[in-house]
């Protein structure tokens, strides 16, 4: 993990993609906060709506100096932090090349796949590997050895913070902020064991 | 520390800083949680309208009685409110009136991308666009202002990618607005033809100064920087364009109507290339060339869709305009594809459209109209993805409440179809604009029937409170209509309750209904399985039993698969509403909690 120095901030633009319902919206709302603590500034960007009804979502969080564009270019993404397989597939062309993908090795079918009208691709991984470092994380095993598997998306919160260029304090101080006192436990022990990763 | 928020929780704290005591509209994506923002703040009063007509009413009548107003609405609920819109630029207000007009170019969530800020130049009512947070906190303030200096309700234009963006704002204390006293003044207020004459008179006047005003306002400014490209933008775009072109110049316009002849002049005089970056129709553009201006835009970007970055990059340099290059991806032995990043052929990658929740109270109205081969008029709601393969229980979906006349319609054009045609409502959908086409329908003698699709909620734009459902947007109690009574009241004489988990009796009513030959309504009543969560246990499967037929898979519930020959059931998700038990004709699929499976 780097300092944070005087010096300008870097610019590091993240994607966050997987399925309604996955907890995107907790994970870059302590991102955020984490980053306005370094001095970031700070754009994020969402959809709402249809997308809700287990439809794929994404969310791209800009830090930098000064951000303009909220919404990421293609292909410039530093991460992309996948919470579902396909999810990671279908963003790809989002990394840049070179840049670093944290995938959770979950698969959730879509319902044209349920449905038998369409093919879950294979290899997915193997194809995420040749664009960009890519780490796969077994985000439901973690968080369920942790006492909880929805805090899956908070042990993939603490991979991508082992390679964020913001103290471990801030982000520690972050999850106190955005979680409810009864998870808190949970949410700290699931972001270490990413963390770790 | 400044707080990070949406440009929608902006908007609402601006309202709030700047005395908005009065805060009405109607639920839509991307401009609901304005209001339910707003509601949270003291000393207001934030109210949900069952459409957006009577929201901007009651806005006006809360500006007439003095208070600062804000009223809010997606693009095509302007539409709704045009009528009141066009007369109150002629009136004028007393308190001042921000009318939000949250749009979405590529329709994200939406039916149509109209581009609203010809509503502004169509009415004459001056119009705002911020392109970031702290601009939309700032220009509900001035809006406010120039609403009351110039006596006009005002639009604040937003896009979804300023509505649902997040940045860094300045938060200040709330400013309370004492109420302005209300004076008799009917050549102000009551539009009858010889006073409107007057008003539309007045109404010129005012736009003179406002066009005197937008050459100055600080909304409206140039920023000089390398001369051959001269980029004129306003909202979502300007970031696009400071992002892609950090060199150019830039006039930057936040006030886009009336738009600033002058302002425009001077920079397209400093520039050698005059370029308009501005999602959707050539609203700017066609302006500036009315000014004999030589000037780009639509030659090269999209009239339609949403922009990116990455599109207007790609656009500027096709246009042959330098642009700087993005830093090369950092390639290395382990990723080949890294430097300039190539892209290898990849799989083909299957949709993740959006579905109908596990348990959801609208999946069996459909599988049934589906099955029962009728012509379904739909409408707008979470109710619309029952229209989508494989449930495919709906022929349309235009706007909110077309469904009952598009019925009727059918019904006047082709008789056989009397008996072969219902409407498709949801009960928020019904309110807002159903009731009329249902007492057009019975009035002239229609005999169609409608199904009611009362899941009590507003569900498609997060759970909104409506007139059905006992409650206010700022959690009081409050009268709930009588469906039953209120559809009787209209004349219809068949009115019947169905619960729409029960397959055959839904079934049957709808086929007696349709057969009846006089208007009736079916409303098939049970809450939205996200409301009250009353999960059942899972549904098990009998693997001896199934047969891998399929023909649970009919019912498009994400909890059920069917994969070599074998059903199976997500016991995660799956909520136990007992429909797939009901559809498989193996008895492959037993409600939970028995013995077998
Ligand atoms: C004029 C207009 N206003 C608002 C919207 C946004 N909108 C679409 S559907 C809907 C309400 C849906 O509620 P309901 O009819 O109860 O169906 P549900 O989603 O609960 O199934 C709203 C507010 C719109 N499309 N058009
Ligand atoms: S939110 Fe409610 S109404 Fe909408 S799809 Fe889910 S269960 Fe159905
Ligand atoms: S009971 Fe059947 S239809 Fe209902 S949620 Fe469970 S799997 Fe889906």
């Amino acid at each position: 993990m780097a300092e944070v120095t005087g010096a300008a901030l870097a610019p590091v633009d993240i994607l966050m993609v997987g399925v309604g319902g996955q907890g995107i919206i907790l994970a870059s709302k302590i991102l955020a906060y984490a980053a306005r603590s370094a001095g970031y500034d700070i754009k994020v960007s969402e959809i709402h709506g249809m997308a809700q009804r287990g439809g794929s979502v994404v969310t791209q969080v800009r830090l930098g100096e000064r951000v303009y564009s909220p919404l990421i270019p293609e292909g410039e993404a530093h991460i992309i932090l996948a919470f579902e397989q396909l999810e990671a597939l279908r963003w790809l062309e989002y990394v840049k090349g070179g840049g670093t993908i944290i995938v959770n090795s979950q698969i959730i079918y879509p319902v044209p796949v349920l449905a038998g009208m369409a093919q879950y691709p294979e290899n997915i991984i193997a194809h995420l590997s040749r664009r960009a470092h890519t780490l796969v994380v077994d985000a439901l095993g973690k968080a369920l050895g942790c006492g909880n598997a929805r805090a899956a998306n908070v042990v993939l919160l603490g991979s991508l913070a082992r390679r964020m260029p913001i103290p471990l304090s801030y982000w520690l101080s972050a999850i106190e902020d955005c979680v409810p006192a009864r998870y808190l436990e949970v949410n700290r022990a699931a972001f270490q064991s990413g963390y770790a990763l | 520390m400044k707080e990070l928020m949406t440009g929608n929780e902006a908007i609402a704290r601006g309202a709030y800083e700047h005395g908005v005591t009065v805060g009405v509209g109607y639920p839509g994506t991307p401009s609901t949680e304005i209001l339910e923002n707003f509601a949270r703040y003291p000393g207001i009063k934030a109210q949900w309208a069952p459409n957006e007509k009577v929201a901007l009413e009651v806005g006006m009548g809360a500006s007439l009685a003095g208070a600062r107003v804000l009223v809010t609405m997606k693009h095509v609920g302007v539409n709704v409110a045009a009528d009141p819109l066009m007369t109150a630029a002629y009136t004028g207000v007393n308190g001042g009136l921000v009318l939000v007009s949250a749009d979405d170019p590529g329709m994200h969530s939406s039916q149509n991308e109209q581009d609203n800020r010809f509503y502004a130049r169509f009415a004459r009512v001056p119009m705002f666009e911020p392109s970031d947070s702290q601009e939309a906190l700032d220009m509900v303030g001035l809006a406010l202002q120039v609403s009351e200096e110039f006596d006009l309700p005002v639009i604040l234009r937003t896009t979804t990618r300023v509505a649902h963006s997040q940045s860094l704002v300045e938060l200040k204390e709330r400013n309370e607005v004492p109420l302005r006293p209300y004076r008799k003044n009917t050549k102000k207020w009551l539009m009858v033809p010889a006073f409107g004459r007057l008003r539309r008179q007045a109404l010129e006047e005012r736009l003179q100064k406002l066009k005197a005003y937008t050459e100055t306002t600080p909304v409206n400014f140039i920023s000089w920087g390398d001369r051959r490209v001269g980029v004129i933008t306003s909202g979502i775009s300007y970031q696009y364009v400071r992002e892609v072109l950090p060199g150019a110049s830039i006039l930057k316009l936040g006030m886009t109507f009336p738009l600033p002849q002058g302002l425009i002049r001077q920079f397209a005089a400093g520039v050698e290339r005059l370029l308009v970056v501005e999602e959707l129709d050539p609203y700017i553009e066609e302006f500036v060339r009315g000014l004999g201006l030589e000037v780009t835009g639509k030659k090269i970007f999209p009239a339609w869709n949403e922009f990116t970055p990455g599109l207007v990059r790609r656009k500027l340099r096709e246009a042959g305009i330098p642009v700087p290059s993005p830093g090369p991806g950092e390639g290395t032995a382990a990723c080949p594809l890294g430097p300039g990043g190539e892209m290898e052929e990849l799989p083909p990658v299957p949709g993740r459209p959006p579905v109908l929740c596990p348990g959801c109270p609208h999946r069996g109205v459909f599988y049934v109209l589906r099955k029962l081969k009728l012509l379904v008029t739909g409408d707008i709601g979470c109710y619309t993805l029952g229209g989508l393969p494989p449930l495919e229980g709906m022929d349309t979906c235009v706007c909110m409440g077309a469904s009952i006349g598009m019925a009727h319609g059918c019904e006047l054009a082709d008789s056989s179809l009397a008996r072969r045609t219902v409407a498709v409502i949801g009960d928020s959908t019904f309110f807002h604009s159903g009731i009329t086409g249902l007492m057009h329908m019975v009035y002239n003698g229609g005999q169609g029937t409608v199904i009611i699709l009362d899941n009590r909620t507003t569900a498609m734009t997060g759970h909104q409170e409506h007139p059905g459902t006992g409650k206010t947007l700022m959690g009081e109690p409050a009268p709930a209509v009588d469906l039953e009574a209120l559809v009787r009241a209209l004349g219809v004489g068949r009115v019947r309750v169905v619960d729409p988990l029960d397959i055959a009796g839904l079934t049957q009513a709808i086929q007696e209904e349709v057969a009846a030959g006089a208007p009736s309504v079916i409303v098939a009543r049970r809450p939205c399985a996200l409301l009250r969560r009353e999960n059942r246990p899972p549904v098990r499967v009998d693997v001896e039993a199934c047969t891998g037929c399929k023909t649970c898979l009919k019912l498009s519930c994400p909890a059920i698969s069917v994969q070599d020959k074998q059903a199976a059931v997500d016991a995660i998700i799956c909520t136990g509403c007992g429909l797939c038990v009901q559809v498989c004709k193996f008895g492959a699929l037993k409600e939970g909690g028995e013995n077998n499976g």
